[in-house]
């Protein structure tokens, strides 16, 4: 057979896609189960990572279940609707309009009976996407803690985000000054936001990745100004 | 068990044929994955993994491949690779299949892979491409690694992720070399590394 003839090539080419398609087909198929769970499990140790609950790959879903007591979702007016807040797919929905928006709550008690809210958040950092959770205390006011994380901002400049020196910063500071809801903005050391809103001290480096996590937390908590509002009274 | 000229090819591309401080290929991700050990030492297991079983198939399919889409042939075979460790990394190792994120599907692209397809596995028997691919890997690997130390010493003060400079030694001031996390030292690290080597081997060095 002459292995240099068109015919040979096309069946030869031919024969290999439909091989190597099988192949990667049964690999992704096989191992989509255990590739979910993973996906589930660093879901949930982020938002316990919001309420200052260290977790690893082993307990973070016992953890979970004993801390997350409630889920949620909710519209702009803070009221209830239908569907499960774990799978809301918090990247789509920040693109939408506030008014679309489905909102996840997730309510954890602690061990000491405090109740905290926790809210997800999704926005644009240097190089890709950036993502956390923040949750707040019952006035609906005091941030609790918050979360970061990152896909590939630079690291020891941008990426410090997701480290607790940057994320603690938020521990205690408001999102409403004077009955209004200002977020919480991110500035240079020695600076001040100029709308009065309360602030946290930005990665000297990380100039874009911090001024991405000041929007995002503006574009993804603002939407839950009424429910805020409402756990206030 | 191994004859001198298996020998050779498993060892040689540990030092006088390194893919990477002599040959100079695969420079984009060591540059990319060395801030910090341990993407590294993935990094290194994966491109060997890949590298070895690439060898293997294409050195077993070497006299059906038909001349005119040899190189699209070792593309998909490397790509098929790619794709699977990927997959294996999201399903049981997922944290560092974060860290790694889009630098393991660039496997594909790392010039050592083409290379060694190219030059060795086309003309050789499987076992002999096995021990190139695991040879080259290594080579890489170990390249990989040194620069990585370095990088994460002197740039966060860790090794691995766990803090090896003092405290005290921040305390009378001083600082980790951000400079060192950024690709540029990689770059300049990766020249230090060929320098001594080629001091150490004077028969690399051109006249």
């Amino acid at each position: 057979m002459n292995k240099q003839s068109n015919g040979y090539t096309i069946i030869y080419a031919s024969v290999m896609v439909v091989v190597v398609a099988a192949v990667l087909a049964f690999a992704s198929l096989s191992l989509k189960p255990q590739q979910t769970k993973n996906v589930e499990i660093d879901k949930m140790k982020q938002i316990l990572s919001s309420v200052n609950i260290s977790s690893d790959a082993t307990n973070a879903q016992d953890l979970y279940k004993k801390y997350i007591v409630d889920s949620y979702i909710i519209d702009k007016q803070g009221d209830k609707i239908e569907g499960n807040a774990f799978d809301v797919d918090v990247a789509a929905q920040v693109k939408l309009d506030p008014d679309k928006r489905e909102l996840p709550v997730f309510v954890c008690r602690l061990d000491d009976g405090a109740e905290k809210y926790i809210f997800p958040m999704y926005g644009a950092g240097l190089w890709g996407p950036i993502w956390g959770y923040v949750s707040v205390d019952t006035d609906g006011d005091t941030i609790y803690g918050a979360f970061f994380a990152h896909q590939g901002e630079t690291p020891g400049l941008g990426a410090e985000i997701e480290k607790p020196m940057f994320s603690d910063q938020y521990q205690g500071k408001h999102f409403f000054v004077d009955g209004d809801f200002k977020s919480v903005a991110v500035e240079k050391k020695g600076q001040k936001p100029v709308n009065g809103a309360e602030y946290v001290d930005a990665i000297s480096g990380g100039t874009i990745t911090s001024k991405g996590v000041q929007s995002m937390m503006q574009n993804s908590i603002a939407p839950y100004q009424n429910f805020l509002k409402s756990l206030k009274k | 068990m191994l004859s001198k000229k298996t020998k050779q090819v498993l060892l040689g591309p540990l030092s006088k044929n390194n893919p990477v401080i002599v040959q100079i290929l695969g420079i984009c991700s060591a540059l990319a994955v060395t801030a910090k050990l341990e993407p590294a030492f993935v990094m290194a297991i994966s491109v060997t993994a890949v590298l070895a079983f690439a060898n293997v198939i294409i050195s077993l399919l070497r006299n059906t491949i038909p001349n005119s889409i040899r190189i699209i042939v070792q593309l998909v075979v490397v790509a098929a690779l790619v794709i699977i460790v990927d997959q294996v990394l999201k399903a049981y190792a997922y944290d560092v299949s974060k860290q790694l994120s889009v630098f393991v599907g660039l496997i594909i692209t790392n010039c050592i892979l083409m290379g060694r397809l190219e030059a060795f596995a086309l003309g050789n028997g499987p076992w002999e491409s096995f021990l190139d691919g695991v040879g080259n890997g290594i080579g890489y690997g170990i390249i990989l690694v040194i620069v990585a130390f370095f990088r994460e010493l002197l740039g966060s003060g860790t090794l691995f992720g766990y803090q090896v400079i003092p405290q005290a030694f921040y305390d009378w001031g001083y600082e980790n070399n951000g400079l060192m996390i950024l690709p540029p030292m990689a770059l300049i690290t990766v020249a230090c590394i060929i320098w001594v080597h080629r001091s150490r081997n004077k028969d690399l060095q051109e006249k």
